[in-house]
This record gives structure tokens, C-alpha cells and sequence, in this order.
């Protein structure tokens, strides 16, 4: 389904994986995803799958948790859905701390239309709709998550895959809204228009980029520009939605019963 | 508030929504009572788009599931709508109408017809539109919708407008039917069957065709066997006013007053937008050969009266947009001015 080079293959496998090291039977399980390249990993699961319009994944997802806890959430997402039309239910679903899991491949272009700028698109790097460079900045999904209230973030790249996996596993495993951004290269697209043409080259930009968050955060500010932090950035243990909709839901009852 | 308590009643057990004039009753109430439900859930959404998805995933979690706005928080629905109607997930939506179009006012309008009737988001689909002119009929039609939501898996509308939403008449619910809704459209979870699959993109075009199609044979069903409409002094009279929800509520009271100066004025009141009680209208043009639509338009549903009635009778119209609610006396006017007993209605549109 996808071009040579990408990620969302080496992600949908690690997410598979990360079901079954913890029991996730297919019934009991929703896969929602958005549009685009991330939006067609629906395709290869048995899971229950809710294929979405283009920047509601979240929304449809908070339906379905809200209404039915014992399902198992998951959101596939892009750039596109998650923070560039999607960026409103992206920071309400982490303000509300509903328990999902969003999981985001970031691209940093739109790549099924063609590779034009999207919110995570750097700034000054090149698509098909910045020929002339980005003037806009990009946004930092896993900052954002946190700030809006996530319980748990963690960011990842393909090129390294196992500690994908756990991430995912601990995400799944966190009650609250869980984000695992995940880097991809898009070598047909933002690779091509970037000098990283050959699917290697964007993934030795990730190799050689990312640090651990523990030895990133030991940089000084000018270095901490040319590099990413990886690993779980956050990690906390707020009430979920439902937990907190449960205690409110009792105390209406009992008012309405007394 | 008619309409969150007969919603309650049916078995509504979600909805999400956002801040609105003039339909703020309906959210608030839902607020407060949806969750003293066991299984309940009111979310106060970030957006009307957000509003319409949550309903979307509730719906295919299993829920009956409903949200409400008015007219600029409808157009921005209508994205989910059409998702809805692609899917096949069962909804209510309800739409206060303000007079438009862009923000307009909060003043009541029957402005959206077209939009509510012709699908209002993109591609070949429509939804079922009920058109209530009283409370009674606002708790009555809510708890139907429910019903044809499930029946046919597609969203239906309730089209009222800011002066329903806002007036007070006593109102008896009715014992609500129980739900039959198969349970291998729910993503129900905890080992209950297979898992689903739904989606609102099929690339292949023949494949989408097919799905066209099935649509469509479905809205052919709903045409044939769900239209609803009310006869109110037809029996007897000359001229026929055509008006629905408010609009009729004026018509009435106009007709009250043109049959005490001797004009014999009869009402026909589509229940259902869509589908149009087409039919049901051209069988009263066989006896009576004028008819005059009225509404609180430039004139929507005049044109499913003229699909209707077209080379079978004279249509008059009058039309008051914006967020004007005319008097019955106006109509009443309007009618003796448009009216004449030997030529007919007097400017055919």
C-alpha cells in the first residue's frame, strides 16, 4: 500500500505487535483512523475499524469511548489530521484526558496529495506548495500534547522499532489520553524535496537526530536545535474522562433519587 | 426541553453538542438529565464539527445517539452528516432555524429547507427531514425520528425553528417503542461477534457506484412508504394554503380569519420534508385549482410544490425571510390581495 521507504508499515507492525504481547482480542478492539497515507492502514486490520473523515478521527473516537469504556481506542493519524485540521479535537481530546490512544505518523508533508506543507512541515524546508521554502513554523505535537493535558507522550522513529513497540505497549497500557508521535520518512515526497531522496537518507536524518530524552535534555538550547528528543517525554496519572463522568453521573443520580 | 425529555424517553443515551441561540434549551437540558441516566452521556463538544463526529462514533458504538444546533452550526454539521449518511449510522439531528444565510440572526426562519431536503452536505445521499408545528408534535416526531434513524440506519432532521424552540404548550409523551436495532452494526466489544468494519471511502468507482446505489434504493423505500402530511379544512375549500411548522401555526390562524369573511381556505401541511408528500398534494389539485405557498423564506419548499403541482394548478406565494414572523392577519391580507374568486391566484409562480 505504501510507497518504499515509509514508516507507517514499520508502525502499524509495531502496533500489531503491542496488541498481541497484551491480549487485545480483535472484537474488543477499535482501530479510527483519519484520511491519507496513515488513514489507509484500516486496510490490513481484523481489529473493528472506523475509517473517518479527514481530521474527525478523534472526535468519532471520543463518541465511542465516552459511550462504551471497554472498548480499546486506538487513532491512527497523520500530521494532517492530527495537528493541521484536526489541531482543535487534537488539544480537547488531551484536555479531557479521554482514555484513547493516539497514535500519530508524522510525515511532516501531506503525502497522499502530493507532499504540500501541513502544520509539522519546518520551517523553511520545501514541498510542493513552499517551492520557495516555508515561511510558517512547525508545530511540536508531543509540547502540544502535553501543555493540553496528555497523561502520557512519547515520541518515536522507525528506525528504531522495538522501542516503538513498548512505547506503544505503554501507551496502550496508560488510562488517559496516550500520544505516540511517530517520525516518517516520506521519501517520495518531503525526502525528495529536502535532499534525503534515497529512504536511507531520512532515516539516518532520524538516527542521527534523535537522543534519548534523558541526554537531550542535558543540551544547551543551540544544540537542542538540531536534535529531537525520543522516548517517553511524559508520564502522569490524572483521572481519565470516563473516571471523572462516572463520579458526576453517580452524583446526579443520588440527587435526582433524593 | 420537549425535545430532550421525549429524547431521554426514547432512549437517547448520547449526545454532544455545542452553544447555540436559539436552542440552548436543548443542550442544557440534556446536561442535566442525560446524565442521571445509567449509561448517559452529555459532552459539551470543542465544535459543532466535533459535535456531529462524537455522535458518529457513539452511533456505531451502539448508542441512540442525537445532537443540536441552529442554522450556521448546521452548515458546519453537514460534513458528518454526509459521513453519516455514507456509513449508514443512525442519528438525529435537530436544527432551530435563525434567520441566515452566513451568521444572520436569532430570530426564527424557515431558511434551511433546501439545505435540510436536498442532503445540505456533499454527494447523492438524503436525510429524513420531520417538520414539527406544535410541542406535542416536537416530543411526538423526536421519538420517531429514533425510530426511522434505526429503521433505515440513516440520520434524521428535525427541522423547527427559534419560535418552536422557544414557545410552551402542554405536551402527553407517548410510550416509547423499544429498540430494534441488529447487533451486528454495533462495535460492541467484550467478545459480542465479529469486528467491523466502516468506512466512508471506497476508492474503487465501481465498488462506490454499487454503494450509490444501494443508497438510493434505500431513499426510494423511505420516498414510497414514510411521507406524513395533515389536512386541515381541505374538504370544502377553493384555495389551498401550503405551509409547514410555523408557517402553518400562521396559516391556521389565517384561515380561521378568511373563513369567517366566507373564503373557504384549506391547509395542506407537509410533516415530511423530505420525503414530500408529492403525491398526496397533486391528489388535491384534482378538486382544487389554486393553492398558495407559505413561508418564512424567499421560497424553498415552493419548488417541491411545483414539482408537485406544476400544470395541474395555479401556485401563489408569499414569503417572509430573515427572522420575520408575519401575524395571520398579514397572511390573511396577503391571501384576499393574491386571491381572486373568478381569475384564481392572481400572480402564478
Amino acid at each position: 500500500m505504501w510507497c518504499s521507504g515509509c514508516g507507517i508499515g514499520v508502525m502499524l507492525g509495531a502496533m500489531l505487535r503491542a496488541f498481541e504481547e497484551l491480549d487485545y482480542r480483535n472484537a474488543d478492539t477499535v482501530v479510527v483512523t483519519g484520511i491519507g497515507c496513515t488513514g489507509k492502514s484500516d486496510d490490513y486490520l481484523l481489529t473493528n475499524a472506523l475509517h473517518t473523515t479527514h481530521g474527525r478521527a478523534l472526535a468519532y473516537a471520543t463518541g465511542i469511548k465516552a459511550f462504551n469504556p471497554k472498548l480499546h481506542v486506538v487513532v491512527l493519524m497523520g500530521d494532517g489530521d492530527s495537528v493541521t485540521i484536526g489541531g482543535n479535537h487534537f488539544i480537547h481530546a488531551a484536555r479531557r484526558n479521554i482514555d484513547l490512544t493516539a497514535i500519530v505518523i508524522n510525515n511532516f508533508n501531506f503525502g497522499m496529495t502530493g507532499g504540500q506543507a501541513s502544520g509539522t512541515t519546518p520551517g523553511g524546508s520545501f514541498t510542493s506548495t513552499t517551492a520557495w521554502g516555508n515561511p510558517e513554523r512547525d508545530f511540536d505535537i508531543c509540547a502540544l500534547a502535553e501543555v493540553a493535558g496528555a497523561n502520557y507522550v512519547a515520541r518515536e522513529t522507525p528506525y528504531h522499532g522495538w522501542e516503538l513497540k513498548e512505547l506503544i505497549k505503554e501507551a496502550l497500557n496508560k488510562k488517559g489520553f496516550s500520544l505516540v508521535e511517530v517520525f516518517s520518512p516520506c521519501p517520495t515526497h518531503f525526502g525528495k524535496n529536502n535532499e534525503m531522496k534515497e529512504p536511507r537518507e531520512m532515516l539516518d536524518w532520524f538516527k542521527e537526530r534523535g537522543l534519548p530524552v534523558e541526554r537531550y535534555r542535558k543540551l544547551s538550547a543551540e544544540e537542542q536545535e538540531n536534535h529531537f528528543a525520543i522516548g517517553k517525554l511524559v508520564d502522569r496519572d490524572a483521572p481519565d474522562f470516563n473516571t471523572r463522568y462516572e463520579e458526576i453521573r453517580v452524583r446526579a443520580t443520588a440527587q435526582k433519587a433524593g | 426541553m420537549v425535545i430532550g425529555e421525549a429524547a431521554i424517553r426514547a432512549g437517547c443515551r448520547f449526545y454532544a453538542g455545542y452553544p447555540i441561540t436559539p436552542q440552548n434549551e436543548i443542550p442544557e437540558y440534556m446536561a442535566e438529565h442525560l446524565r442521571q441516566v445509567e449509561g448517559g452521556v452529555f459532552i459539551q463538544s470543542e465544535s459543532e464539527v466535533a459535535a456531529i463526529h462524537m455522535v458518529a462514533g457513539a452511533s456505531a458504538a451502539g448508542a441512540r445517539s442525537m445532537t443540536s444546533s441552529s442554522s450556521p452550526g448546521i452548515s458546519l454539521k453537514q460534513e458528518g452528516i454526509s459521513s453519516l449518511a455514507a456509513c449508514q449510522l443512525p442519528a438525529v439531528i435537530v436544527n432551530m432555524m435563525r434567520g441566515g444565510p452566513g451568521l444572520g440572526n436569532i430570530s426564527p426562519s424557515q431558511g434551511d429547507y433546501f439545505q435540510a431536503t436536498r442532503g445540505g452536505g456533499h454527494g447523492d445521499y438524503r436525510v429524513i427531514v420531520l417538520g414539527p408545528a406544535t410541542a406535542q408534535e416536537m416530543a411526538d416526531l423526536t421519538m420517531d425520528a429514533f425510530t426511522l434513524a434505526d429503521q433505515y440506519r440513516t440520520p434524521v432532521m428535525i427541522l423547527a425553528d427559534g419560535m418552536m424552540g422557544q414557545m410552551m404548550e402542554p405536551v402527553v409523551f407517548k410510550e416509547p417503542q423499544p429498540r430494534v436495532y441488529p447487533e451486528i452494526y454495533i462495535m460492541k466489544g467484550a467478545g459480542a461477534g465479529k469486528s467491523k468494519f466502516i468506512r466512508g471511502l471506497i476508492l474503487d468507482p465501481l465498488d462506490m457506484e454499487e454503494h450509490n446505489w444501494t443508497l438510493d434504493r434505500k431513499y426510494q423505500v423511505i420516498a414510497r412508504k414514510e411521507t406524513r402530511h395533515e389536512l386541515y379544512g381541505t374538504d370544502d375549500a377553493e384555495l389551498i394554503l401550503v405551509a409547514y411548522g410555523t408557517g402553518a401555526r400562521i396559516a391556521k390562524g389565517a384561515i380561521k380569519r378568511l373563513r369567517n369573511t366566507g373564503l373557504k381556505v384549506g391547509l395542506f401541511r407537509p410533516i415530511t420534508l423530505w420525503p414530500f408528500p408529492t403525491n398526496e398534494l397533486r391528489d388535491l389539485a384534482k378538486k382544487v385549482e389554486n393553492f398558495l405557498v407559505f413561508e418564512l423564506s424567499t421560497g424553498q419548499m415552493l419548488e417541491d410544490v411545483r414539482l408537485a403541482l406544476q400544470g395541474f394548478a395555479r401556485i401563489g406565494f408569499h414569503g417572509r425571510p430573515g427572522g420575520v414572523v408575519p401575524t395571520p392577519a398579514e397572511l390573511a391580507n396577503v391571501v384576499t390581495r393574491q386571491y381572486d374568486r373568478k381569475q384564481g391566484i392572481i400572480e402564478h409562480h
